[in-house]
């Protein structure tokens, strides 16, 4: 089973980063009002118990993949199998 | 077992893979009258007899995820967070703040520099107070020259948490008024725990004891540290 962890800075909390990303975009000549940069994390983990893997990865995020007083988490469960998709992946390198 | 208070005290300071500030905290410490002994992030326990606790500056793991979110699962921090619930003195610099703060043995987060940019020079601090076991050889309103050098020291706390901390006394150490080099909320750059055991601070004191180095303020923090955990291992537990 596939997850994708998104960790997201808080809102209110001054993210420099997204602030670099929007001024950069903005001298390419796009107009940005705002960026925020987070992180994603991508995670295969084994079994088929959908409930029970969001439980761990609440736990995951809880203790080690995000900071709580600084950063939000959203984790989104893909249940489906991905032979088809990792051969897609590796046949565009 | 009495302890003479000439006995200079044994201070555990402790390495993680990527720490670099290790060697200047040993010789800081020593210089200062303590016993500084090396601990490996994989020890499960902290050297007999250890009085108080550094961890060090550097890179714990890289700064992988965030700056000492993987250091803090080391197995000595269990030892140290152990040491620390006790009372022992425990003193995070730089990353070892970062640490300590991953760790929940100190409040706050800290985050990327808001210039986005490593900053590494001298810069002066307020004492806020001298009752401490990490200020002691301070004056009331000192200020310290002491050098900085970090990508992410950046101090946040909500503003309820800020409140709590300043009513309680336990934000030791403040940028002076327009030196603060990484957009650290209230230029805060040293905060202390509840029980007054544990602190961390982004400066490098270990850096500025030598009157080679251009500036010897960080041996009031340290020779503070010295001191009480002078007095600690005096005291039978």
């Amino acid at each position: 089973m596939r997850a994708t962890v998104l960790v997201r800075p808080k809102p209110g909390i001054l993210d420099p980063q997204g602030q670099a990303v929007s001024q950069a975009l903005r001298h390419l000549g796009f107009d940005v009002d705002d960026t925020r940069v987070g992180r994603l994390l991508e995670l295969e983990l084994p079994g088929g118990d959908a409930a029970a893997a969001r439980t761990q990865l609440d736990r995951m995020c809880e203790q080690l993949l995000a900071n709580l007083l600084i950063e939000t988490y959203e984790v989104v469960l893909d249940e489906q199998p991905h032979a088809q998709a990792d051969t897609a992946t590796v046949e565009s390198r | 077992m009495s302890v003479s208070v000439e006995d200079a005290p044994r201070i555990a300071v402790v390495v993680f893979p990527g720490s670099n500030d290790d060697l200047d905290a040993e010789q800081a410490l020593r210089t200062l009258g303590a016993e500084p002994v090396r601990a490996w992030h994989t020890e499960p326990e902290l050297p007999r007899e250890t009085a108080a606790v550094v961890l060090p500056g550097g890179f714990s793991f890289g700064d992988y995820l965030r700056c000492g979110a993987i250091a803090r699962f080391s197995p000595i921090m269990q030892a140290v967070a152990g040491f620390a619930d006790e009372g022992g003195l425990t003193l995070g610099i730089c990353n070892g703040f970062q640490i300590l703060t991953e760790a929940g043995l100190l409040p706050g987060a800290l985050r990327p520099n808001d210039s986005l940019s490593f900053v590494c020079r001298d810069i002066t601090l307020e004492v806020a107070r001298t009752d401490t076991p990490f200020t002691s050889r301070c004056r009331p309103g000192q200020r310290l020259t002491i050098p900085v050098k970090h990508g992410e020291g950046c101090w946040f706390a909500d503003a309820d948490l800020l409140a709590d901390l300043d009513a309680a006394g336990q934000v030791l150490l403040r940028y002076s008024r327009g030196a603060n080099p990484n957009g650290s909320l209230d230029d805060v750059a040293g905060v202390m725990n509840e029980h007054g055991n544990v602190f961390g601070l982004m400066p490098h004191p270990e850096h500025a004891v030598d009157p080679l180095l251009g500036s010897t303020d960080g041996a009031f923090i340290l020779g503070s540290l010295v001191d009480a955990a002078r007095l600690s291992a005096a005291v039978p537990v």
